[in-house]
C-alpha cells in the first residue's frame, strides 16, 4: 500500500462522507469550471462583484468553522496549541475562499442568464 | 435517547444542530491520513498468490475481519472461513465517546456481514475447542473444521465475575458504570456518570491488574468525568480518585508522568497499587487490594473495569504462554515481531488475544494484521517475509472534552509520533480530538475493508 496513500485517504473520506463525497467533489469541480468559464467569458475579473463577494465571504469562513465544530463535537475554547490555530485558520480560509468564489460565480452567471450586462 | 445526547451536547458546546457534512474537513482528514495509515506490508507486489489452502479465522472482530480482507486480497483460490457467533460488530474505540455522551450507541453498532469480504465464508458459531496438534477447531455446535492455517482473533473476555459482588446487570445502576461492557453498557454508564456530574460526590476510577484493552481508556474516562463536574459547576462538591493497579499511570513512563502532572493540575487524587476485588452496590463501598491489606473506598460513582483474560477455549488449549507473566491470563504465545505462534508455525494470533506487550487496541490491529498475513502468504508462496511488527500502537488520550493527546508508542516505550514537530504527542490539542471524533472511525472501517 506504500504506493497508494492517496487511495487510502480517498477510502477514508468515502467512509466519512459516503455518497456526499462524490457530490462535494462534483460541486468543487463544476464550481471551479463555472468560475473559469465566467472569467473567460467576461475577459477578467469584475471588480464590483468581486468586492461584494469578498464582503460576504467571511460569513462563509465562519460557517465553515461552525460546521467543523459541530461535526467534531467541539466547542470554541478547545484550541490548545499552534497546530490548532493553524487548523482553525485553514478551515476558515477554505470557507472564506470557497464561498467567495461561489458567490462571485453565482452572481456572474445570474446576471448573464438574465441577460444583464456584466455588473 | 439520541435526542438527549444531542441536547446535552448542545448545552455543553452551545452549538446549533446540523447534519454531518463538509468538504471543509479536508484539513483534518488529510492529516489523519498518516495517523492510522502508515503503509502495510502485505501483498506489496499486487499480484495474487494461487493456493488451495484452507485458512480459518477464529473471531470476526476488528482483527478477524481485517485479516479476512487482507487474505482475500492477497490470495486466489484459498478457502477462507471466519467463525464468530456474534452478528453485531462493535466499533470499540468509540465506546469512550458513547460513555462521554458525545455519541449515541448507534455510533458504535454495525453488523459483521457489512464487512465480510467477497468469497469469505462466515460460520455463526463460537470456537469451543482449539486443536493445533490436529490442525482443527471445533465449534460449540460440534462442527469440526480442519485448516491449513489458523488465525486466532477471538479477542478477550471481560471477567466481571472475578470482582466479588459485581454483576453486568448493575452497569448504569447504583452509581456503577463500565464503558467497556458493550454499546448499551457504555450508554448506561453515561447516564450514571451524568447523574453524578449533576450532584457531585466521590468518583472512583481504576484499572485492573491484568493486561487490558486500551489502557488509556480508564484515564480518559477520569478526565472526562472531571471535566463534566467542572462544566456543571459541581467540581467543588466532588472528589475524583484514580486507583492505579501498580506504581504507574501508564505503561510508557513519559506518558505516565505527563498524566500525573495533568491529574495534579485537575486535582485528581492518585492511589497507587490498588486493585478492585469487591463491590457492595447497596452500601456503595468498593474494596481494593493494597500492599498493606484491603482498603474500603466509598463512592457515589465508580467506573468498574474488570480483569481481562483470554477466552476459556484458548486458556484450555495448548496455545497460551506456558511460563511467565501471562500464564494465568492465557494470552497466546506468539512471536512479538511476526505474531506467529512459537510452537505451531501455521497458527497466528492477532488483536487482543496476542500475548505481546502493549497494544490491545485497533491501532495495534492495523499494524499487526498486515505483518501476520504477510508471513502467512509468503509461506504459501514458498517465500520468506521480513515484515516485523515493532509494537506500534496509538491512543488519542482525551484529557478533556475537546482536547486529546495523540500518544503513539512501541514495544520499547519510544514515542513514535506520526506528525513529528506538528502534532506534539504530549500536548493537549484540539486537532487530536478532531481526529478522534471525526477521522478514526472512517479509518477503522477502511481498515476492516482492507483499504487502509
Amino acid at each position: 500500500m506504500k504506493e497508494f496513500d492517496l487511495l487510502v485517504i480517498l477510502a477514508v473520506f468515502q467512509e466519512m462522507l459516503g455518497p456526499l463525497l462524490w457530490l462535494l467533489l462534483a460541486i468543487i469541480v463544476l464550481g471551479t469550471l463555472a468560475f473559469v468559464l465566467l472569467l473567460i467569458r467576461e475577459r477578467g475579473v469584475v471588480s464590483r462583484r468581486m468586492v461584494f463577494s469578498q464582503t460576504l465571504s467571511p460569513l462563509g469562513g465562519a460557517f465553515a468553522l461552525i460546521l467543523m465544530a459541530k461535526v467534531s463535537s467541539s466547542g470554541f475554547t478547545d484550541a490548545g496549541g499552534p497546530v490548532d490555530w493553524l487548523l482553525i485558520a485553514l478551515v476558515f480560509s477554505l470557507g472564506l475562499v470557497g464561498s467567495g468564489i461561489i458567490l462571485y460565480t453565482i452572481g456572474g452567471w445570474w446576471s448573464i442568464l438574465r441577460g444583464n450586462k456584466p455588473a | 435517547m439520541k435526542c438527549e445526547h444531542s441536547n446535552i451536547r448542545d448545552e455543553l458546546f452551545h452549538l446549533p444542530d446540523n447534519p454531518r457534512r463538509a468538504f471543509l474537513l479536508a484539513a483534518a482528514a488529510s492529516a489523519l491520513g498518516a495517523a492510522g495509515l502508515k503503509p502495510g506490508v502485505a501483498n506489496a507486489a499486487g499480484s495474487k498468490v494461487q493456493t488451495q489452502a484452507h485458512i480459518v479465522i477464529a473471531g470476526a472482530g476488528a482483527a478477524g475481519l481485517t485479516a479476512a480482507a487482507y487474505l482475500a486480497k492477497a490470495l486466489d483460490g484459498a478457502k477462507i472461513t471466519l467463525i464468530d457467533a456474534r452478528k453485531e460488530h462493535f466499533y470499540q474505540p468509540g465506546f469512550t465517546l458513547v460513555g462521554a455522551g458525545i455519541k449515541p450507541k448507534e455510533y458504535v453498532l454495525s453488523s459483521t456481514a457489512e464487512y465480510l469480504p467477497r468469497g469469505v465464508e462466515l460460520i455463526e458459531a463460537r470456537v469451543a475447542e482449539f486443536d493445533p496438534d490436529g490442525n482443527k477447531v471445533v465449534t460449540d455446535s460440534g462442527q469440526s473444521i480442519a485448516y491449513d492455517f489458523l488465525i486466532v482473533a477471538t479477542g478477550l473476555k471481560l471477567e466481571y465475575g472475578l470482582i466479588e459482588g459485581m454483576e453486568e446487570s448493575l452497569i448504569g445502576k447504583e452509581g456503577i458504570g463500565s464503558i467497556y461492557h458493550s454499546p448499551a453498557g457504555a450508554e448506561a454508564t453515561w447516564q450514571a456518570m451524568s447523574a453524578f456530574a449533576d450532584k457531585g460526590g466521590r468518583g472512583v476510577f481504576l484499572r485492573p491488574a491484568t493486561e487490558m484493552k486500551c489502557a488509556g481508556a480508564p484515564l480518559k474516562y477520569t478526565f472526562i468525568t472531571e471535566d463534566y463536574l467542572q462544566r456543571r459547576g459541581q467540581r467543588g462538591k466532588a472528589e475524583v480518585v484514580y486507583n492505579s493497579n501498580n506504581k504507574a499511570l501508564f505503561s510508557v513512563p513519559i506518558v505516565s508522568e505527563k498524566v500525573r502532572m495533568l491529574f495534579q493540575e485537575r486535582g485528581i487524587q492518585i492511589n497507587y497499587e490498588r486493585v478492585l476485588t469487591a463491590i457492595d452496590p447497596g452500601r456503595r463501598i468498593a474494596t481494593f487490594k493494597t500492599p498493606e491489606g484491603s482498603e474500603e473506598q466509598g463512592y457515589d460513582f465508580i467506573h468498574v473495569i474488570p480483569p481481562m483474560r483470554a477466552p476459556e477455549a484458548i486458556r484450555n488449549s495448548p496455545l497460551p504462554w506456558k511460563t511467565g507473566q501471562w500464564v494465568d491470563e492465557g494470552w497466546m504465545e506468539v512471536d512479538k515481531g511476526t505474531l506467529r505462534h512459537v510452537r505451531y508455525p501455521n497458527v497466528f494470533g492477532v488483536g487482543d488475544i496476542a500475548g505481546v506487550a502493549k497494544g490491545k487496541t485497533a491501532a495495534s490491529v492495523k499494524w499487526q494484521v498486515p505483518v501476520a498475513v504477510d508471513h502467512l502468504v509468503a509461506e504459501i508462496a514458498g517465500k520468506q517475509s521480513d515484515a516485523l511488527y515493532a509494537g506500534y500502537t496509538s491512543c488519542p488520550l482525551i484529557t478533556r472534552l475537546g482536547r486529546a493527546m495523540l500518544v503513539e508508542f512501541d514495544y520499547q516505550n519510544n514515542l513514535t509520533p506520526s506528525f513529528p514537530g506538528v502534532i506534539a504527542p504530549l500536548e493537549e490539542l484540539w486537532i487530536s480530538w478532531v481526529m478522534k471524533t471525526m477521522a478514526l472511525k472512517p479509518t477503522y472501517i477502511s481498515m476492516l475493508r482492507g483499504r487502509a
